[in-house]
């Protein structure tokens, strides 16, 4: 192709973008489209698995048979996401064993958050409330993204993840309005989760160097710091409706934005985890790399198995 | 209690469920691949489900106020009635699906049963539960024929888990003072009548599989009698645990 049938062709795909037509898996890309797109889908069907652990920690010591079920089902739900992500993501040329193993040697990221430990029952109302409810706020506009296999991916991941979000936060409104050793579980877990929160929703817009690009093909439609500002104008009341406080001196109501003020993010926390020296990095790697290799010898046996299979039904047609 | 042999009777069917269900969710976010993790964690939630049934259904029959989390997390490790069975550990993902297997086959011909039931409630959960336990047989089986019938490996593990698990088939054909009350009156199911059809298809499924029938006739019992191996008290400690540390609140 020359340089000028490729310029056409990025052309006309710029515009089928602009009028909001989807883009699907056999359609001509530009290759930092797909590159791009790989990227984050992998890195988002990553973070559903990685994400299973810190709660996962839980669900053998759930306080009771209800939420034991409810934590069952909510963990079950983030591996059908990953499962139907990394399938999304196959869409694009890249096999699901190609994505493990870029998670595996660290060159694929996943979400930061998940590499807090989980310490005590409230990270679970914790971690539904206030990391899901950010991960809404991210992923509710992606359901109109460009891609036509990722955006419907994610209308059923939203619809999913609004439902854990509640749940999360009825945990913590049990616990709110439990006993005095409860009520401070629930406080504790607050002022664990609400920084390594607000740093889930990214970089701020100066340090972000994917938000340009990734605008123009609806991979993003507002900006970190507009997201995060969304999301702490949404959060804040929630906490006080339970008798919650935010664990940030320099919260304060502004009047004039119509929106909360708030202090300022230690971002060197964020880069440590980041690069892969938070709390339990190491530890999450290290629980994937082990399921994935003790797991070798399954999924070998069930390749052998097919093929057997595969064999027999040959020599009884001949 | 009014009606003692129905309670320790539920019991007696709950307390299998909670127990493969505990087990079966350690090993979520852990498997071999991402679709037995969702399958594995899967079976653990319906067994929870028919767990709470059983065990609402025994605090009404109980009726002195205890509730279902009563009774699944406050017993002491001598009142739990589960077979060994399934209390044993997740060794490997062999032993996961033999334990699985071994329970699954038994838990389908005995559901069968119940299901005609004069206790109604019972014969309801029963009639729930089946189509749920339909589904992971054929998970199980389907799973022990790839193993036995795949690589040597697979192949050489599988054969030591089901060899390892033998032992505890078995008691599974038991009764208590309890299950024969309950059977006399036409509630109960009589699980001695289930021992041929159980081991005819087991033998099956396993030369299926071209693995070798265990021929040991040294068998373990106990967990009816709440005598219990040692993994039981581990097991217990984490499913407690919330329940011991903080008392009597609500979650």
């Amino acid at each position: 192709m020359s340089e000028e049938q490729v310029k056409n062709l990025e052309e006309q795909f710029e515009a089928r973008i602009a009028r909001d037509e989807k883009i699907e898996p056999k359609d001509w890309m530009p290759e930092k489209y797909r590159k791009t797109h790989i990227r984050q889908m992998s890195q988002h069907a990553h973070s559903e698995i990685v994400g299973m652990l810190p709660e996962g920690n839980w669900i053998t010591r759930a306080p009771s048979l209800r939420r034991k079920v409810a934590l069952l089902a909510k963990v079950q739900d983030e591996a059908g996401h990953g499962l139907y992500l990394y399938s999304a993501t196959e869409t694009l040329g890249i096999s699901r064993e190609e994505m493990y193993e870029q998670l595996h040697t660290g060159k694929a990221k996943y979400s930061s958050i998940f590499n807090y430990p989980t310490i005590t029952w409230a990270d679970m109302g914790a971690i539904g409330w206030l990391v899901d409810g950010a991960a809404i706020i991210n992923q509710v506009p992606l359901c109109n993204t460009s891609y036509g296999p990722y955006a419907r991916a994610m209308i059923r991941v939203c619809k999913e993840e609004s439902f854990h979000q509640r749940q999360g936060y009825e945990i913590m409104i049990k616990l709110a309005n439990g006993t005095p050793e409860q009520k401070e579980m629930a406080q504790d877990a607050l002022n664990r989760w609400w920084w390594p929160s607000l740093m889930m929703l990214g970089p701020t817009d100066a340090e972000s160097i994917h938000t340009a690009q990734s605008m123009k093909w609806k991979l993003k439609r507002k900006s970190n710091d507009d997201l995060r500002q969304q999301f702490i104008d949404q959060t804040v009341p929630q906490a006080e409706l339970i008798g919650l406080t935010i664990p940030d001196p320099d919260l304060k109501w502004n009047e004039e934005r119509q929106s909360y003020d708030f202090g300022e993010i230690d971002w060197d926390e964020f880069w440590q985890v980041v690069k892969g020296h938070g709390p339990m990095n190491k530890e999450r790697m290290k629980a994937r790399v082990n399921a994935w290799e003790n797991g070798a010898w399954v999924r070998d046996a069930a390749m052998a198995h097919a093929e057997k299979k595969q064999d027999r039904k040959e020599k009884k047609a001949v | 209690m009014k009606n003692e042999n129905l309670y320790k009777y539920i019991l007696g069917i709950a307390d299998n469920s909670l127990i493969l269900g505990q087990r079966l969710g350690e090993l979520t976010g852990h498997g071999p691949s991402l679709e037995t993790d969702i399958a594995c964690t899967n079976i653990s939630l319906d067994l929870f489900g028919q767990v709470r049934s059983y065990y609402q259904y025994a605090a009404k029959i109980a009726g002195d106020n205890r509730t279902e989390d009563d009774i699944a997390m406050l017993r002491k490790e001598r009142e739990y009635v589960n077979v060994l069975l399934v209390e044993q550990p997740n060794t490997n993902f062999a032993y996961t699906i033999a334990r699985q297997f071994l329970f699954d086959v038994y838990h389908f011909l005995f559901l069968t049963q119940l299901e005609k039931s004069k206790d109604l409630t019972l014969s309801a959960i029963a009639t729930k539960s089946l189509k749920e336990v339909s589904y992971h047989q054929r998970f199980s089986t389907d799973w022990l024929k790839r193993l036995g019938d795949g690589t040597a490996e697979s192949k050489e593990k599988m054969q030591e888990a089901i060899d390892g698990l033998w032992t505890y088939t078995d008691e599974l054909f038991h009764q208590t003072e309890a299950d024969k009350a309950m059977v006399s009156e036409g509630v109960g199911v009589d699980v001695t009548k289930l021992k041929e059809a159980y081991y005819e298809k087991v033998e099956a499924v396993l030369k299926e599989a071209t693995l070798t029938v265990p021929e040991s006739k040294w068998f373990q019992k106990g967990g009816k009698q709440g005598i219990h191996t040692e993994h039981l008290g581990y097991l217990l400690s984490d499913l407690q645990y919330m329940q011991r540390t903080y008392p009597n609140m609500e979650w």
